[in-house]
């Protein structure tokens, strides 16, 4: 290779469908570390790279994982416009090998796009441990493009995929060009007679390629269509032409055109296909079908998926109390020894419990965000994810859910704020938007306090009675939800459930941490952030405006309490010191805002003390309980507060 | 499988499962409660809802307990 071209730009986009190792090709590529999926469509936005090789300045661009581009989804929309409209120099268009024919139906629609491809056969190692045998030479000449094997987790095969990419670059000009896609004679035929319509403008942007245009408007691209008719100086004959071919179609095939040309094309592909892949019967397979008969068995497949769930959620909750204990502790530590280096005041108070308290609340979710999504990491990346939705469809679809909502709403009851971060598995907005709107309704662990303290107070002996109603009633209240939602805000269609069951495989560390940072780093890009600010915010209406004059001198009863030493003046403090928080927290503007909305919550019984705890419990809800104790002077003994309420 | 009805979302997702005419798929089983299908298709296996699987029309090729897919 000459090396005259040093500093030549290479613009590359990574094309491919979902699940094909797209993200991990895009990482051994760039080297910026991401998430790598087992599922379906969890790259949607852009990601850029760049990389040196050989002189050449590479810059890549990681499209989202689509089957199509016939851009009827936001995603697909997003890749085609960005071929159309960027015009990168190259496509590499990762495969998994092991599911090679719905691969190269998109590379089929790359090439009929008229741009030049890298066809990188992915997964090559898997797809050989299962016995696949596939015949690259052969495929690139039936293709017309470089053919190039790797293994995208271990970095395998990059080198090659750039080296290709170098060679069409450098051969541009020899014009390699892809055999078209044939569709059968008379669709054939049809397409041909169209594109000559198209072409004899000469002159606008879509007749730079009139077969893909002519096929895009037979398929009913509207962009396109809308395109043509505006730009295409000869677009009577072409309009004419298309409402002709449409017809034709639909006689000849009885079919429509859209489909018709679907059907060809996938036909095309599976002749491809047969030429180059010797299949024996594959052992992997065979294998997934045992551990399916256990895991989706009709009596054990609930008590394993109930297990499996159940470890889950106790990792989650109860092994990440210990580090949560930790970082409480921690922030404790630093508080204190912050003021004891600060002279006490506004900004120690600012800097202790504003700041302190904020980046403490942000960080005391860590272990539970980063458990959780071990687990799920590993539910994805094993296979098992597909059949926990296969299990729980039926239920979920009773909510217009899929089945993969299921382990979100699970999470709800441990903690929110985790389960939330979890909806992030679910393909389609609206799941996830509908998930998330439910999850508050599933009572978490924080709420438990709030719930004893009042069941206690007003249930007395039917307490448990009382606090598992409120469980069954938020589930109820999260159903009707649903139900009311579906009919409603959220009206548009529900996600098709059809979907693949990939073969069980055993995860990679490698990939199960690339998972777990990945999610832990947009908690603390995005909810971290929030939490803090909120925090400080509730700090300052906490603390504003600043009490002066108390109904009595608390600072000098305490001092002089506090020379003596018996436990009797112990009490005494705490006693004073919870009356002057007391005080302070009524004048506070949580305090005044407690008075303020006092007629919006006398209707329910609620008393202004009631209202504060109300507005504090926003940070967390189990600081009701701890305001409440305040404000009715009586420290934190939930015992007492029940007993006074 | 002869026939595949069903429009727009749901029809592009099923060509890009591979369910197309002509394919041969096999019935494996019912999740416990009874909706998902898991049906294997040439290559892999994937799940599917009944409504959603009465949009196909199959021809049982052989033996069969269930013959509306």
């Amino acid at each position: 290779m000459e090396k005259i071209s040093v500093n030549k730009e290479i613009k590359v986009a990574l094309a491919g469908n979902p699940n094909s190792g797209k993200t991990s090709i895009f990482n051994a590529l760039t080297g910026a570390h991401q998430r790598v999926a087992n599922f379906p469509g969890v790259t949607v936005e852009k990601r850029t790279g760049r990389r040196r090789y050989n002189g050449y300045n590479f810059q890549f661009v990681d499209l989202p994982g689509t089957y199509n581009l016939s851009a009827f989804s936001p995603d697909e929309k997003v890749a085609r416009d960005f071929i159309i409209n960027e015009n990168p120099d190259l496509i590499i268009n990762v495969i998994d090998s092991g599911s090679l024919e719905r691969g190269l139906y998109l590379t089929m629609q790359l090439i009929e796009m008229g741009v030049d491809v890298v066809i990188d056969l992915n997964m090559w190692d898997e797809a050989k441990e299962s016995g696949l045998e596939i015949d690259t030479q052969k495929l690139a000449l039936l293709l017309g493009a470089p053919v190039v094997k790797t293994i995208g987790n271990r970095g395998q095969g990059i080198d090659g995929l750039l080296d290709a990419a170098v060679g069409l670059v450098e051969n541009k000009d020899k014009g390699h060009r892809h055999p078209p896609v044939t569709y059968g004679p008379k669709l054939d035929d049809i397409v041909a007679d169209l594109s000559q319509e198209i072409s004899s403008c000469g002159s606008c942007r879509a007749c730079r390629n009139p077969r893909w245009v002519a096929v895009r408007m037979l398929e009913g691209d509207k962009d396109i269509e809308g395109e043509i008719l505006t730009h295409n100086r000869n677009r009577a004959r072409v309009r004419s032409r298309l409402g002709q071919s449409i017809k034709h179609i639909r006689t000849t095939t009885k079919n429509d055109p859209e489909f018709a040309l679907t059907e060809g094309r996938y036909g095309y592909v599976a002749g491809v296909v047969r030429e180059v892949v010797k299949r024996p019967t594959s052992d992997r397979m065979q294998l997934s079908v045992y551990i399916d008969n256990l895991l989706t068995h009709r009596f054990w497949g609930y008590p394993i998926f109930l297990l499996l769930m159940w470890l889950i959620f106790q990792a989650t909750f109860k092994i990440g109390a210990y580090p949560m204990d930790w970082i409480n502790a921690g922030a404790s530590w630093l508080q204190a020894e912050i003021g004891s280096l600060i002279p006490a005041g506004i900004i120690s108070d600012l800097l202790i419990n504003g700041v302190l308290g904020g980046v403490g609340a942000v960080a005391v979710f860590l272990p539970n965000i980063v458990i959780l999504f071990l687990g799920i990491a590993l539910l994805e990346d094993s296979g098992y994810m597909a059949r926990a939705a296969f299990l729980m469809d039926r239920l979920m679809h009773y909510l217009g859910l899929h089945g993969k909502s299921f382990i979100p709403l699970l999470m709800g009851f441990g903690c929110n704020v985790p389960a939330i971060m979890a909806t992030r598995t679910l393909e389609s907005r609206r799941d996830r938007i509908l998930t998330v709107m439910l999850i508050p309704m599933m009572s978490c662990s924080a709420r438990l306090p709030v719930y004893v303290l009042f069941a206690g107070a007003f249930f007395g002996a039917h307490a448990g009675n009382a606090i598992f109603s409120l469980y069954l009633f938020g589930v109820a209240a999260a159903i009707l939800m649903a139900r009311l939602l579906q009919k409603t805000l959220l009206r548009t269609a529900e996600t098709p459930f059809v979907m693949e069951l990939p073969p069980y495989r055993w995860p990679t560390w490698k990939s199960i941490v690339i998972h777990m940072w990945e999610r832990t780093r947009i908690y603390l890009n995005k909810m971290g952030g929030v939490i803090l600010i909120a925090s400080v915010i509730l700090w300052g209406l906490g603390n504003f405006p600043v009490k002066k004059e108390f109904s009595q001198d608390y600072d000098a009863q305490i001092a002089q309490y506090s020379s003596q030493n018996t436990p009797e003046a112990k009490a005494e403090i705490n006693r004073l010191q919870i009356l002057k928080s007391s005080e302070k927290l009524e004048y506070s503007l949580i305090g005044r805002l407690g008075h303020a909305t006092l007629p919006a919550v006398q209707p329910l019984g609620f008393t202004w003390e009631m209202g504060i705890s109300i507005i504090t419990g926003f940070v967390a809800k189990e600081v009701v309980v701890s305001t409440m104790g305040v404000l009715y002077h009586l420290g934190d003994e939930t015992s007492t507060l029940i007993k006074t309420l | 499988m002869l026939e595949i009805s069903g429009a727009g979302a749901l029809r592009r997702r099923f060509l890009d499962l591979g369910l197309r005419r002509g394919e041969v798929v096999t019935m494996i089983k019912a999740a416990p409660l009874r909706d998902p299908l898991q049906v294997s298709l040439g290559y892999g296996h994937i799940s599917i809802r009944r409504s959603e699987a009465s949009l196909i029309t199959v021809e049982v090729i052989l033996d069969g307990k269930d013959i509306r897919k």
